[in-house]
């Protein structure tokens, strides 16, 4: 290999060229997501208010399984995940099978308008979803008149209501945001497939489960990877509609976390160790997913 | 398509339409309205928008809000494109084995939840507090840093380098242009939607962020517009009409850079499972 003035050959320069553009970006994200990464293990193992903290060893995880808030909060985000992630990806599913056909008048508007919720602030639109859904709201006087409940439902102060309301939330806010993947991933799909099918005599649901499903595969995969950890993530809205109340009836792991770090008094030892919870049931449930989604290749 | 069909299809998706669309109406026509007629459900616009608008500006710090989201938004939105375009075009131009290691390793920084970084975080700018106060708690540099660089954006820019051709980058080489020549005088003017794509979504979800600047923003004079409507919202004896208008104009520049790039931001969007 020719080496140049610096001793190097061309190709080791342009190599160590390429590492001078990555450097500033894997700076950061050491920084930023991976250090703090470790900075959490370390702390999940001391215990302390504020910054006096020792080490306790497993106290933490110990406390942890016995810890009455936390397993309702993980049952809270696990109500979440189960009910509302396929209620959307099926919505979204079926929404943008309907928009796909090209004979469908109106399809733009559709698509925008069912898209739209996705340009709010997740603060902005739950506290909309809190007025709308008060006692006195929008949503409960229009019930009310059309005749479809006789006494006003307590969406925000009741334990069951208070989780339908958080749910419908999300659902409002996230679904069109899953169908535009959805609706691209349609647009790539032969429509001869669908003709032969149809020829075939194949009903429009045996098309949408023989067909449809099976080619958006790596697509529903990703949507529904990217909604159960934006689930488990959950805090804006949980923060803004409810507050985690009424009891502990819709907190959320993260506004758990967040109530332990910066509402009682400090334990960020032990919130640490809350946190790491929702690391490991990430990684769980991706890898579980992915193995659904895998073995029928 | 059979009539019943037809019929369903439209029924259904005007219903979807209606139930997304219902709640930006009626946010708009209750900032027209006084806070009584908010609640008792008018759905007409009203006369009370400057009225609304004169009380929100008295009572609250609006413009200061309004004036440090759009200095913080800006600001990341433009060094977060440019670090991870930059990034994503080393990891792609200058492949190489342990590269692609590193980037592996970039990229399962995406499963990590914020949850369970905002303590370590909180407890680092409140350490750099003490002999750095410009980047420190309560500044809109401890804001910005930790949501400048995603793996997200890397591999987003990684993903579109793809289609960029190579050819290019000889001939930049062939015309005597430095390494960063090539990259700011001919990729990044040729990857413009590319740039638009990661831009408008960056500017979202930096004007829409909530918990980190809950955490490291403390003094009024730092809040961000979401601060301020999440403030008003949780008040005892809140004035509607207020607080929709606040919420009106927090998500105006978010949906006008909706409505102006649609087709980039989808495309963005789609960009990042391509």
């Amino acid at each position: 290999m020719k080496a140049d003035r610096t001793g190097l050959s061309i190709r080791a320069k342009s190599n160590l060229t390429g590492w001078s553009f990555i450097l500033i970006a894997v700076t950061m994200i050491a920084a930023f997501y991976f250090y703090p990464m470790v900075q959490a293990l370390i702390l999940s193992f001391k215990t302390g208010t504020g910054s006096n903290l020792t080490y306790t060893g497993g106290s933490n995880y110990v406390r942890l399984l016995s810890d009455k808030t936390f397993l309702t909060s993980l049952s809270n985000t696990f109500i979440y995940l189960i009910i509302q992630v396929p209620v959307m990806i099926l919505l979204a599913l079926f929404i943008s099978v309907l928009l796909n056909d090209s004979k469908l008048k109106f399809r733009g508007f559709f698509r925008t308008a069912i898209f739209l919720p996705c340009v709010t602030s997740l603060v902005a639109y739950s506290v909309v979803f809190k007025y709308l859904f008060a006692a006195d709201g929008l949503v409960n006087s229009l019930l009310l008149k059309l005749s479809v409940i006789q006494v006003p439902i307590q969406w925000i102060t009741d334990p069951f209501w208070a989780k339908i309301t958080i749910i419908i939330a999300i659902t409002w806010r996230w679904t069109g945001y899953n169908m535009i993947f959805y609706l691209s991933a349609l647009q790539n799909i032969d429509s001869s497939i669908y003709e032969a099918a149809r020829i075939d005599g194949a009903s429009s649901f045996k098309q949408f489960t023989k067909i449809t499903v099976p080619m958006l595969k790596p697509i529903i995969l990703f949507t529904s990877i990217t909604s159960t950890i934006g689930t488990l993530q959950l805090f804006d809205e949980v923060m803004n509609i409810t507050k985690g109340g009424p009891g502990n009836a819709t907190l959320s792991i993260s506004q758990y976390i967040y109530n332990l770090s910066f509402k009682y008094t400090a334990d960020f030892g032990y919130a640490a160790t809350v946190s790491y919870s929702i690391v490991v049931i990430i990684v769980l449930l991706s890898i579980l997913q992915f193995k659904v989604a895998g073995d029928k290749k | 398509m059979s009539k019943l069909k037809r019929v369903f299809t439209y029924a259904f998706l005007g219903g979807a339409a209606f139930v997304s669309i219902f709640p930006f109406l009626w946010m708009v026509v209750s900032a027209t309205n006084k806070s009584v007629e908010v609640t008792k459900g008018r759905l007409l616009p009203g006369s009370h928008l400057l009225d609304n608008f004169r009380k929100l500006a008295e009572s609250t710090d609006l413009w200061t809000s309004l004036w440090n989201s759009a200095k913080i938004s800006v600001l990341t939105t433009i060094l977060a494109i440019v670090i991870a375009s930059l990034a994503g075009y080393g990891f792609e131009i200058y492949r190489s084995r342990a590269k692609d290691i590193v980037f592996s390793i970039l990229l399962l920084s995406m499963m990590i939840p914020f949850a369970a970084l905002m303590i370590p975080l909180y407890r680092m700018f409140a350490n750099i507090s003490g002999s750095l106060p410009a980047i420190g708690i309560d500044t809109m540099a401890s804001v910005m840093l930790p949501t400048i660089t995603t793996a997200f954006l890397i591999f987003f820019f990684r993903q579109n380098s793809k289609m960029f051709p190579k050819d290019m980058v000889e001939a930049g080489r062939i015309d005597g242009l430095s390494e960063l020549g090539i990259f700011f005088k001919i990729f990044m003017p040729t990857m413009k939607t590319t740039y638009a794509a990661a831009g408008i979504i960056t500017f979202m979800s930096s004007w829409n962020n909530y918990l980190w600047p809950l955490i490291v923003l403390q003094s009024p004079e730092q809040k961000t517009i979401p601060l301020l409507i999440s403030n008003l919202g949780s008040g005892y004896s809140p004035d509607y009409g207020l607080i929709m208008l606040a919420i009106v104009i927090a998500t105006l520049p978010t949906a006008l850079v909706f409505f102006l790039m649609q087709k980039h931001f989808v495309a963005g969007m789609m960009g990042s499972v391509k």
